[in-house]
């Protein structure tokens, strides 16, 4: 299976929408960079965020979720947040990576 | 870039001479680049570098001059907190040669 | 436009306005943005900052870069008082479809909302977009 990233805030790019929607089944979806401000409790995307997690697996890259001030008791509950091994053994159990930039 | 030599210890320093990475700094680093600049360190030489290496670790800036004289007033007192006082114990420019001394980056804002 | 200020120097006194619409550290446009306030707050110019979309992020609290090896630039939002620059407004509706409150800043803002900031943009001699 696939493994998505991405790396816009969802507010200001279609990035995370148009993944969600190329997101098959059983793949996976990491946050990174700008990427990150969707895994906050509390946004305007928290519900589109938690449907996704019903047939995707959602990460976040941790080191950049403290960057931007999101403290782990801020993120969905579900979320796994890895740090930058997490992210290359993410890429290493995948068929393949699809950035979406 | 260029690398100056302090008791042994190499440091790298920008073109004008401030520190490139301001956790190597040391005492003697400082008086190493005030004695370059023909200038012996005393107290209170000192007590304003220790003022700018609080602020920078507060704000992550060094500040610019009559931001540095209004905030060593509040903190030092209206007899420090004055151009005249910080001018003459650094002629080149109170903000600019203390911040250099102090190994933090040029202020911003400063040509 | 408003009426034309003076300065004690009998120069003119401009209303100036940076916008801030994107998050601090995917862009370079936010660093950018703050250093060009920090520079012309020298030429003691009335000024003020709105944070409007994800500008909004660029002010909230608890930013911790020690993991991405970047600088963490948010606490010199705190020096902007000193530089005679208190003049920070948040859009309203920005926040709020983040999830955000005016706790979550580490610096005092008014909180207004999409109609007032426009109002607030008229009013402006110059407008600087980051």
């Amino acid at each position: 299976m696939l493994l998505h990233t991405i790396n816009k805030s969802p507010f200001d790019k279609n990035t995370f929408d148009i993944c969600i929607s190329h997101a098959k089944k059983g793949s996976s979806i990491l946050l990174i960079e700008d990427g990150v401000y969707a895994v906050m409790k509390g946004t305007a995307y928290e519900g589109k965020v938690k449907d996704t997690m019903k047939d995707v697996k959602v990460y976040v890259l941790g080191p950049d979720a403290k960057a931007r001030g999101i403290d782990d008791s801020s993120i969905i509950d579900g979320i796994e947040s890895v740090d930058y091994v997490g992210f290359v053994e993410l890429t290493a159990n995948h068929d393949s990576v699809q950035s979406w930039l | 870039m260029g690398t100056i030599s302090v008791n042994g210890q190499d440091v790298e320093v920008d073109e004008e001479g401030y520190l490139a990475n301001l956790t190597e700094w040391t005492k003697e680093i400082g008086a190493y680049m005030a004695k370059a600049d023909d200038c012996e360190l005393a107290d209170d030489h000192w007590e304003i570098i220790s003022f700018l290496r609080e602020y920078y670790e507060e704000y992550q800036i060094a500040p610019a001059v009559r931001v540095l004289t209004k905030a060593v007033g509040k903190k030092l007192g209206k007899d420090k907190g004055n151009s005249k006082y910080l001018y003459e114990l650094f002629p080149y420019g109170p903000a600019k040669q203390a911040c250099k001394y102090a190994g933090l980056p040029k202020p911003t804002g400063c040509v | 436009m408003s009426d034309e200020m003076m300065d004690e120097e009998g120069g003119v006194v401009k209303k100036f306005m940076y916008v801030n619409r994107k998050a601090p550290y995917g862009t370079i446009y936010a660093l950018e943005s703050l250093e060009v306030v920090l520079i012309a707050a020298a030429f003691e110019q009335d000024v003020s900052l709105a944070f409007i979309d994800d500008g909004v992020y660029q002010i909230k609290k608890g930013q911790d870069t020690s993991g991405i090896d970047m600088k963490n630039f948010s606490p010199t939002y705190r020096a902007l008082e000193m530089y005679d620059v208190e003049k920070l407004y948040v859009e309203k509706e920005s926040m709020e479809e983040r999830g955000l409150t005016e706790e979550d800043f580490l610096v005092p803002v008014e909180v207004l909302g999409r109609q007032d900031m426009a109002d607030m943009m008229e009013e402006q001699d110059i407008i600087l977009s980051f």
